[in-house]
């Protein structure tokens, strides 16, 4: 039986005796020598992770000015950071956009520009007091010439994670990616083997003050990360690090085209290995470890699984589904999490990292519940007029322009023989026609991808819907195609009138870059 | 071979591609193009073989003609291997190397553009 403690492995730290092994290499090793003789052979193994973490961000100190100011407001580089606690304190977010550039541009921007020890531009707005007078500054700074820039990250280095699809016929823009239509590709995120907490899954040697690799420089494990759900191998932890002290090469602003801004965070972990128990577990997997593939076209929380995967079938770049071969990618780099982890090696090898004894340990029964609603979300059927008029095909343009004057209804659906949708036509299809001198069959003016709504779809998902497609009104069908009525940008305009608040602007967004 | 060519206003009216076409018998594949009411511009792919003749002859018509030797370019200073460009190249342009990094494949690619809007660090963009 092998027993070793934290201080038996920094005292071989320290004569420089210590074997350690990147979590990928003790996979090997534990298959080859068993859990026993592993634990014996080495000491410590190393984690690493590099991907997009959104819930990640920097506290800043900028000083006094002179005549001093109570920020109220301050923007770095035009984006917004947080300054509701001291005078000249604020938290600058991963995922807050700039006022400028929009989409292309955010916190996780500004926080690599102050690692690469670019000039940010920097102004702030307040009210005015009489021990804080001034109201308006603007300045320039680097991260030098701030007091303190540390980073605090609410949930980084999830355990596993989703891989998400898409099954409509539209591309989306999400978090987890560009995702063709008609499952055209699966991508997803997470390093797999090298994962921090799957090697220590029930967090026997990491906990709150560990000690960690963050963005190149020493970090601690502050406790269990928001949203930690261990049972379910979603298990997340809360970090903090001096941000003076990161490199650029293990940190990076990220955007993702029509979703935001982000940062892509290098974490790792050193797990000592105590006993064979603790190599037992370091010795997992691509291929033990398995993740749900996610329907990201379903607009609502609980997205339908479509099945589950191993990391070791995402990794050879494709995975079946329903006979189909889809091609996969990651978000997250596994080039760089290997980076991680071979750094963090080098590190104890070379005497400059020791290992800690957590303070107390993770929790592992938390839940991460849903949000708490006090008011209805309305649906499609709620609002919808189930009185419209439609137009079978066949018939001609003049048909539907006399339908659409008699209706009073700008959008008329275009149903085949058996009812079921086929198209759609619009006064403004009709106005062109005319204008074009095109106006024989209706078939030819129609607008074949109609785009819907259905009867149990929020009324939010479907303002996206023609906010998006820059459209008016959306026919409502059942599951077979059938149209059973008619939403409308005036019904949803007359139901935000009567909800409280004020739906936010979308920012700005580029097409391309 | 990639070439990039430009139409002036004044030589705009020619079918000069149909031509060149006929003339020299190449089969050209049309990556990208941009046309409006007096200019345009359009990425065409050449058969290797054929490409000197097509240049030529596109040149002789008054047709700017560019050899485009990378038609897209890939920022390794930005790139952080990730491969969120990979799964959304449906010619499979870009893979993983065996050390995970991203490996691109510069005579498959097609200009659809899909991998930089995919890229979340601005890493790639056309030539």
């Amino acid at each position: 039986m092998v027993e070793k403690t934290v201080q038996d492995i920094n005292q071989k730290i320290k004569d420089g005796s210590v074997h350690v092994v990147t979590a990928e290499q003790m996979t090997d090793i534990v298959e080859e020598l068993g859990p026993e003789d592993a634990a014996r052979e080495v000491d410590v193994v190393t984690t690493g992770t590099f991907g997009a973490m959104c819930s990640s961000g920097a506290f800043l100190n900028f000083g006094h000015s002179d005549p001093p100011i109570k920020m109220q407001k301050v923007w770095l580089n035009d984006v917004e950071a947080y300054t509701g606690i001291a005078a000249v304190d604020a938290y600058i977010g991963a995922t807050q956009l700039s006022e400028s550039r929009g989409m292309e541009y955010g916190g996780g921007h500004v926080i690599e520009d102050l690692v690469a020890r670019k000039s940010v531009h920097t102004r702030a707005v307040a009210y005015g007091t009489d021990c804080y007078p001034r109201k308006n500054i603007e300045t320039a700074i680097t991260i030098d010439d701030l007091n303190q820039a540390i980073m605090l990250n609410p949930r980084n280095a999830y355990q596993r994670y989703n891989v998400a699809i898409n099954s409509s016929d539209r591309t989306l823009y999400t978090y987890m990616g560009t995702l063709l239509p008609n499952y055209g590709n699966a991508t997803y995120s997470g390093a797999g083997v090298l994962s921090p907490l799957y090697n220590d899954p029930d967090f026997e040697t990491i906990g709150r003050g560990s000690k960690i690799f963050l963005c190149g420089a020493h970090g601690y494990i502050i406790g269990e990360g928001t949203q930690h759900e261990p049972q379910n191998d979603l298990a997340t932890i809360m970090v903090t690090g001096n941000l003076k002290e990161m490199s650029r090469e293990f940190l990076r602003g990220a955007a993702f085209h029509g979703y935001g801004a982000t940062l892509y965070v290098g974490l790792g972990i050193p797990i000592p290995i105590l006993n064979e128990n603790i190599a037992k577990k370091t010795g997992i997997s691509d291929a033990d470890i398995v993740t749900n593939v996610l329907d990201y076209s379903f607009p609502k929380r609980s997205r339908p699984t479509l099945r589950k995967v191993s990391y070791e079938e995402l990794k050879s770049g494709m995975i079946e589904l329903d006979g189909k071969e889809v091609r996969t990618s990651p978000l997250s780099s596994f080039f760089m999490a290997r980076k991680v982890a071979s750094t963090l090696k080098h590190w104890i090898e070379q005497g400059n990292f020791m290992l800690s004894q957590p303070m107390e340990k993770l929790p592992t029964d938390t839940i991460f519940g849903p949000m708490k609603q006090t008011k209805e979300t309305p649906l499609v059927k709620d609002v919808m007029s189930r009185k419209m008029i439609t137009i079978r095909q066949g018939k001609s343009v003049e048909d539907a322009a006399k339908l659409i004057m008699r209706g009073q209804s700008t959008h008329l659906p275009v149903t085949s023989e058996d009812d079921r949708l086929i198209g759609i036509i619009t006064a403004w299809d009709i106005s062109k026609a005319v204008a074009q001198g095109k106006y024989d069959k209706l078939d030819r003016t129609m607008t074949r991808r109609v785009i819907t709504a259905t009867l149990d779809e929020p009324i939010d998902v479907t303002a996206r819907k023609l906010e998006k497609h820059n459209i008016s009104a959306l026919p409502v069908i059942d599951k077979d195609s059938k149209v059973i009525g008619m939403i409308t940008s005036d019904d949803i305009s007359r139901l935000i009138a009567k909800r409280n608040g004020c739906p936010l602007q979308a920012p700005l967004e580029k097409n391309g870059r | 071979m990639k070439i990039f060519l430009r139409f002036a206003p004044e030589i705009n009216q020619e079918p000069h591609i149909s031509e060149v076409i006929l003339e020299t018998g190449a089969k050209l594949n049309i990556n990208r193009a941009s046309v409006d009411a007096v200019s345009g511009e359009v990425v065409v792919d050449v058969p290797d073989e054929k490409s000197n003749e097509v240049v030529k002859l596109f040149r002789s018509r008054g047709v700017e003609v560019s050899i485009l030797e990378h038609p897209v370019i890939l920022d390794k200073d930005e790139c952080i291997n990730c491969g969120a460009c990979i799964s959304v190249c449906y010619i499979k342009a870009l893979s993983f190397k065996d050390d995970w990094s991203i490996a691109l494949d510069e005579k498959r690619c097609n200009q659809c553009g899909a991998c930089i809007i995919a890229c979340p660090h601005g890493a790639l963009e056309f030539s």
